[in-house]
């Protein structure tokens, strides 16, 4: 594909750049250039993916210097798949956020398109710092984005998000460092390498920092006990900028996958599946934590951050497996949780937006608009997080549930996500009686300015439960292609070929 | 394909009531019942089929990678349970078009039953029970929609949230029983599955998947301790309850134990949970049913009871028992359904279900009180209706159960359910019909309905006797066919009779009669005397078990997510020091560093020690801002002093610019918050949060420590020392670097700084618009300010300076590709530069010089950037890749230009245009705060004009 590979980075920057240069002015122009990017970004990752399916891994090399020496981006099977998802993620976030909410605040597709960037960065490089590099584009992205329209609960939650990660870039440099200290690399594929044929003398080292920079990955995929930024942040980020979210604690989930089974996969000797005794039960606790939180939530924003939270732990049961079949359950999960965490914060604004003072706060208020036709996107939106059937998060338990069969903690991970899955039914059913229904028992109505039936929003929501609907029905093709990208993912000598070629092969003993 | 159609239509035409609705309700009723009988049609035409012995298969593939298919089947057990779903479903949508107000929204309502209806023949004909489980499901959600559907009724909500949640409790646990079923048996078929009972029996895993896959069947059909839910479900409209919690749904648990009857029963497991859960629930759900004096409520524990005698019936294992389970489960549907109909006519023609104050009803509406009093008396069990026959039946059977080898258990308890079920039938008789009417005043004054509202219940009473008559002939082939199925082999010698000579059971009938009778004769002495019994209620248990449940979460989500930073902070540090220093030690082998350590010259010691002083007094000044801000500065001085020390000049050079930049914008911000930082930690906390800072700061330590006192293994910084100048045409390795080597990393790098400035402007600008704007104009000003803010010394010196300044800029920037310098610390130069104008100027004074756009100056900066790293796609070269040419020009000889420059100038760009823009916003707040305005002169003080005598400030 040459170089379309860098295209998915440079399309949105340039935009955004463009944008701030030139309409940052007219909204109306902004709107345009950002959908038309969008739609762009999405027709271009789509052919990314279909290339990705017939071929193997492709590398770029930036500026032409010969990896490891340079920075690689590199398409395979599993980036290929997040590209996409994130541009159509994206689109649905554009259009429900060109409706009102990017003139609450300057530079909304600015910092949108920057972000989209950002994300789409961190997917495709091959390169350990650079990936650091995308970290703080996509840090700094959110956090304007977070911000936008402001408001002194967001301002706070802002600071706690901001800070929070901060530090984790800060430990992603010791962590780098370290590894870097006795691998004398930063390209993933020579990590591997390397990582195969480290000294004994310098195992210490290395195994330390790579835990430090697992960790600072699973802050990012808000892991128990690192995940403290998340529900302030998700409950009040602006809705699209929430929804836009739902790939970046996905940002973390991958890059979990992504390092630690190529460098410290099968191949790795004494550091062979590093990750794994660490990020399972930690994951467990996760789905807990964020299903306690559930139940919990008083507000309606709460409800859904503390549900993503718990959708996360559930990605990272799957992924902390580490076994194709895991891993291929685990992104099918990934790109159902992306959707459905999506449209509920999209849902929610919807709905908030209609209750006027009463907010998204789990109190009885009287009757709003469109209540009986929000009432049926909010009931599927969250069939979808708990995981009910026929809707995908159910397939998605159970492949996770089925590939967790031979796991030693088989009952520990059925246990756990069973009955939190009843917990997040109970949560949901309390907060859709209490929104939808209890409201009838009440005289009156809110009555609130602003359009009835705004277009692009309520397609925006449709789109994305529309993908819920798309990986339900499409279960069989899209578990097919993933079931190819574990294989893919587990086969790490197809990346490592295509990054470094033959010769490096040798090296490594196979 | 017409298989699927009998499943996918009640689906598809979900949609129609929803908009049918529109041209009226008849025609909204109209088309929902088409749509049902359409069904009913395509499933009636391979009925004769099935009767005699054919199964219908259609598969489709849907996720054969886990061995999830959209596979179905039609046996005689599918048939009969299609054919009730199907059958009942359209008697209850023409009821309902009449039971349903005007108010109610019908289209949604019929909407809702059609797509529990879709679920519900899901379940009964799918073959793959990954599939069976995701119709299971689906019949919770619908149900839960139906019960809430009166959504103003608190009791509706309640149930149906009691409702879903113990069945979606059951239908989780079945999940894994399946899975579990499946992976027994290598195959989630039930054709398949059902061929293999004595390989699932022996598996070890045979009681687990059969105790959660039982937990679905029990809590779906209402099965002690889980038949509480039942009852509540009542509060859904009577067509619902009649539909959903007689006929069909709850019989959705009983359809499963019998479709899987085959592989699972038979052993002691089975029988001794089956049977006895059945038992209790047949005799308490009779009991409870006595003192009911809601209509539905009666019927709804009577429901229970008759769920229960079923289950029994499995449970015991028998093919005998199984053909009177299959037969009581058509009798029941039919006598069932029209006495919930029965009750809909009474509660919607009087106003009250209240038992205690109907009575006579009988002269007032004698079609309606046909009806109830014919079908109660098959509930009865009074010959010769169809109820008595599969009574006589279970009591047959129950005669010759043992329970844990004694012989008078079961037979004794089937007899005091007998009872207890007379009791009740007849107090549904005699209090309701019979007698005079107890209250003058109901809401209503009672006629008969409709025909429309009399008629299903009739069609089904007319079968109750039918099939009490000639029960052979009605019923014979479909319980055959549906007995053979649950069974799976030769059907056992049964005779549908209702004449089989003087058997026990019919002594025992004859005994429930009449001490049932009598029991109700004694109604009101019973009630007094069982009033003061203690009941546990289940709604109260229910709903504390959730409270309590929501309480208890909110105290640990509560007090783990307090809101505190620094909280989360001191666990992601707790946590990495832990991990990293666990992971180091966990390496036994680890090699300490080989290098010599340099000697400690007395700068390198001068520096530290100011360093160790200065840090240790920012911790201690640390709550007067200004102090630390200085403090701070301080420490990246010696920082930079250290990468001077240790021969790093670009690192010193970028610390010392960024330094004097953050510490100009921090100041900026200072000047608007207080001067000191409260003092918030007690001591304990102060302590946590130095033992923690001092365990980072020794790990961050010992890393550093063991990665300088080692050297590098081969590493990728030899490649870049060695093709610098030959490859990348500069001798500066460190720009190369950047701007070359990795200028990936430096595109990216540039655009955080753009976004952050861009991150800035937005902020500010909205909240300078809000509250915050309330705020800062009742900014009251110290006064303890300079009188001279611009002082003249400053503004001629800055003035001097701005272009030798901008000629270091320049130059900077231009050697940067080989000696110590680039466009990223020119750009920081300029910017130092500029600030320094705009404070010794003023804003005002220097903002109508500087008309430059700072957002423009980013994004073209960025473009600039992009359009070098695109250039060489020209050549067809990758994003980025650098070329440099020599040039030779008069006067200034040969040099070299590098494309990297143009990038390099991106980046000076994106820097410049960032820091102003930050800077240019930062200061409008201080402007509002200071509510003065810009000052267009560059001085306070004119010193051209001579002032007499200088004014004191006030």
């Amino acid at each position: 594909m040459g170089d379309w590979i860098v295209i998915p980075i440079v399309l949105p920057a340039v935009m955004a750049a463009l944008i701030v240069l030139a309409v940052r002015h007219d909204i109306l122009l902004q709107r345009v250039f950002s959908i038309t990017a969008t739609v762009a970004l999405v027709a271009v990752t789509l052919s990314l993916l279909i290339f990705a399916n017939g071929n193997g891994p492709e590398m770029y090399a930036l500026s032409d210097w010969p990896a490891p020496f340079g920075i690689v981006l590199v398409l395979d099977r599993l980036s290929a798949m997040m590209i996409f998802l994130t541009s159509l993620l994206g689109l649905g976030v554009v259009l429900f956020a060109s409706s009102e909410w990017d003139q609450r605040g300057k530079h909304f597709h600015a910092l949108f398109q920057f972000q989209l960037m950002g994300v789409n960065g961190a997917f495709l490089t091959g390169d350990l710092f650079n990936l650091f590099v995308f970290f703080e584009v996509l840090l700094i992205a959110s956090y304007g984005l977070m911000l936008h329209g402001a408001g002194a609960d967001r301002l706070k939650a802002g600071m706690q998000y901001v800070v929070v990660n901060l530090t984790g870039s800060a430990l992603f440099l010791v962590g780098v460092g370290m590894i870097y200290s006795v691998t004398g690399t930063l390209n993933m594929a020579d990590l591997a390498i390397q990582v195969a044929n480290i000294a004994p003398g310098d195992a210490a080292l290395l195994r330390a920092g790579a835990l430090v920079l697992l960790l600072v990955f699973c802050v990012k995929a808000a892991m128990v006990p690192i995940h403290f930024w998340l529900p302030g942040t998700y409950a009040n980020a602006p809705a699209p900028v929430a929804a836009l979210f739902a790939i970046m604690t996905k940002v973390g989930a991958y890059s979990v996958l992504r390092v630690y089974s190529l460098a410290f996969g099968d191949t790795a000797g004494d550091m062979a599946w590093l990750a794994q005794p660490y990020i399972l039960p930690a994951a467990l606790i996760t789905i807990a934590v964020g299903m306690i939180g559930v139940l919990a939530a008083k507000r309606l924003n709460n409800l859904i951050a503390f549900a993503v939270i718990g959708s996360m732990g559930t990605l990272l049961t799957a992924i902390g497996l580490f076994t194709p079949e895991s891993i291929s359950a685990g992104l099918y999960y990934l790109l159902h949780s992306t959707f459905s965490a999506a449209a509920l914060f999209l849902i929610a604004d919807l709905v908030v937006s209609r209750r006027g003072q009463f907010g998204d706060s789990l109190n009885t208020a009287p009757v709003f608009h469109q209540s009986g036709f929000l009432a049926v996107l909010f009931f599927i939106g969250a069939i979808g997080m708990a995981g009910m059937p026929p809707l995908s998060g159910f397939i998605g338990k159970l492949q996770i549930l089925d590939a967790s069969r031979d796991s030693d903690a088989m009952v520990w991970i059925w246990s756990v996500i069973l009955v939190t899955s009843l917990m997040c039914i109970i949560g949901f059913g309390r907060a859709g009686s209490v929104l939808f229904w209890k409201s009838s028992s009440l005289d009156g109505e809110i009555v609130v300015e602003g359009a009835k039936w705004p277009v692009l929003p309520i397609i925006s929501a449709c789109g994305m439960l529309g993908g819920l609907v798309a990986l339900t029905v499409f279960a069989g093709p899209i578990s097919h292609y993933l079931n190819g990208t574990a294989d893919q993912i587990f086969d790490t000598s197809q990346y490592i070929r295509a990054v470094l070629g033959d010769g490096a092969l040798a090296q490594f003993g196979q | 394909m017409s298989l699927t159609l009998i499943v996918l239509l009640p689906f598809i035409g979900a949609v129609l009531p929803a908009i049918m609705i529109r041209a009226g309700r008849n025609a909204c009723a109209t088309a929902t019942g088409s749509i049902t009988l359409l069904a009913l049609i395509l499933l009636m035409a391979k009925a004769p089929a099935v009767i005699s012995g054919e199964v219908f298969q259609v598969s489709y593939s849907w996720l054969p990678e886990l061995g999830l298919n959209v596979t179905f089947f039609l046996d005689g057990l599918g048939l009969l349970f299609a054919t009730l779903i199907l059958g009942i479903g359209l008697l209850i949508i023409i009821y309902a078009r009449f039971y349903l107000s005007k108010d109610d929204p019908m289209g949604r309502f019929y909407a809702f039953l059609l797509l529990f209806q879709g679920a519900m023949v899901g379940i009964v004909l799918s073959d793959n029970i990954l599939l069976l489980l995701v119709f299971w499901e689906l019949t919770s959600l619908s149900s839960f929609l139906l019960i809430g559907y009166w959504k103003h009724l608190p009791e509706g909500r309640q149930g149906a949230r009691m409702a879903l949640a113990v069945t979606g409790a059951g239908g989780l646990a079945m999940i894994a029983g399946m899975l579990i079923l499946g992976d027994i048996v290598g195959s989630y078929d039930l054709t398949v599955i059902l061929q293999n009972a004595d390989l699932i029996q022996a598996s070890p895993m045979y009681v687990p998947a059969l105790v959660l896959i039982l937990l679905g069947c029990f809590t779906k059909s209402a099965q002690f301790p889980f038949h509480f839910w039942l009852p509540h479900a009542m509060a859904a409209p009577t067509p619902v309850s009649a539909y959903l919690h007689s006929a069909t749904m709850v019989k959705a648990g009983i359809f499963l134990m019998a479709r899987m009857w085959p592989v699972l029963s038979g052993t002691p497991e089975w029988f001794y949970i089956v049977a006895t859960a059945g038992l209790v629930t047949m005799v308490l759900g009779a009991w409870i049913a006595i003192f009911k004096h809601d209509l539905k409520g009666l019927l709804a524990y009577s429901t229970v009871s008759h769920l229960g005698l079923i289950t029994m019936l499995l449970g015991f294992g028998t093919p005998i028992a199984a053909v009177a389970g299959v037969f009581h489960i058509i009798n029941h549907a039919t006598f069932k359904a029209a006495l919930f109909m029965t009750a809909g006519i009474i509660d919607h023609e009087t106003g009250t279900r209240d038992i205690r104050r109907l009575g006579g009803l009988l002269n007032l509406m004698p079609i309606a009180g046909t009806i109830g009093i014919i079908s109660a008396a098959s509930m009865a069990g009074i010959i010769p209706l169809n109820g008595f026959l599969s009574k006589e039946m279970m009591l047959e059977e129950a005669w010759h159960t043992m329970w844990l080898d004694q012989g008078w258990v079961v037979p004794l308890l089937a007899t005091v359910g007998a009872i207890f079920s007379v009791a009740y039938s007849f107090r549904f008789i005699f209090h309701v019909w019979m007698g005079k009417p107890r209250d003058e005043n109901l809401p209503h004054h009672p006629h008969d309905p409709p025909f429309g509202m009399w008629g299903p219940p009739a069609l089904l009473t007319v079968l109750v006797v039918l099939i009490g008559l000639f029960p052979a002939v009605i019923a014979g082939p479909l319980v055959a066919a549906t007995s053979s199925a649950v069974i799976g082999g030769e059907l056992p010698e049964y005779h549908l009779a209702l004449w089989h000579g003087l058997t026990p059971a019919l002594g025992m009938s004859v005994i429930a009669i009449v001490v049932g009778a009598l029991l109700l004769m004694r109604h009101g002495a019973l009630i007094s005397a069982t009033a003061n019994l203690s009941r546990p209620d289940a709604k109260a248990m229910f709903d504390c078990a959730i409270a309590k449940l929501v309480a208890l979460s909110r105290v640990i989500s509560d007090n783990l997510h307090n809101g505190s930073l620094q909280r989360y902070l001191s666990v992601m540090i707790v946590a990495s020091v832990a991990i990293g220093v666990s992971g180091f030690y966990a390496e036994p082998d680890h090699t300490a560093g080989t290098r010599e350590l340099l000697d400690v010259s007395p700068a390198a010691a001068i520096g530290w020690v100011l360093l160790v002083v200065t840090s240790i007094a920012a911790v201690v000044m640390h709550h007067n801002r200004l102090l630390s801000l200085l403090l701070v500065g301080v420490i990246g001085l010696i920082v930079s002093l250290g990468f001077i020390y240790l021969s790093a000049p670009d690192l010193a050079l970028t610390q010392i610019s960024v330094e004097v930049v953050t510490v100009i914008l921090m100041l900026l911000a200072l000047n608007i918050l207080p001067k000191e930082t409260p003092k918030e930690s007690l001591p304990g906390r102060k302590l946590r949060d130095g033992v923690v800072s001092i365990a980072a700061g020794l790990g961050i330590g010992g890393a550093i420590w063991a990665i300088m006192t080692r050297d590098l293994p081969n590493s990728i910084s030899a490649y870049h020392l060695a093709n610098s100048k030959i490859e990348g045409g500069g001798t500066n390795v460190v720009n190369v670097i950047l701007v070359d080597f990795r200028g990936f990393d430096t595109f990216g790098e540039i655009i955080v700084l753009g976004i952050a400035a861009l991150s800035i402007f937005a902020l500010i600008e909205t909240v300078t618009q809000g509250e915050a704007a309330k705020r800062l104009a009742n900014w009251v000003v110290s006064n303890r300010r300079s009188a001279d803010r611009h002082p003249m010394m400053m503004v001629v010196a800055t003035r001097v300076m701005l272009p030798l300044s901008l000629m270091v800029g320049v130059y900077i920037f231009l050697r940067g590709h080989n000696e110590p310098g680039g466009g990223f610390i020119a750009g920081l130069v300029v910017s130092v530069a500029l600030v320094m104008q705009y404070m010794a100027s003023g804003f005002g004074w220097t903002q109508n010089r500087m008309k430059v756009n700072y957002h423009g100056m980013i994004g073209l900066g960025v473009i600039a950037a992009a359009i070098t790293g695109a250039s060489a796609w020209v050549a067809g070269l990758p994003f980025l890749t650098s070329g440099f040419v020599h040039v030779h020009l008069p006067i200034v000889g040969e040099f070299e230009l590098a494309s990297a420059m143009g990038f390099d100038l991106g980046v000076f760009l994106t820097v410049v245009g960032a820091v102003m823009l930050a800077l240019a916003k930062l200061s409008q707040v201080e402007r509002m705060a200071e509510h003065i305005d810009v000052n267009l002169d560059p001085m306070d003080h004119d010193p051209s004009v001579r002032i007499a005598t200088p004014e004191k400030e006030a």
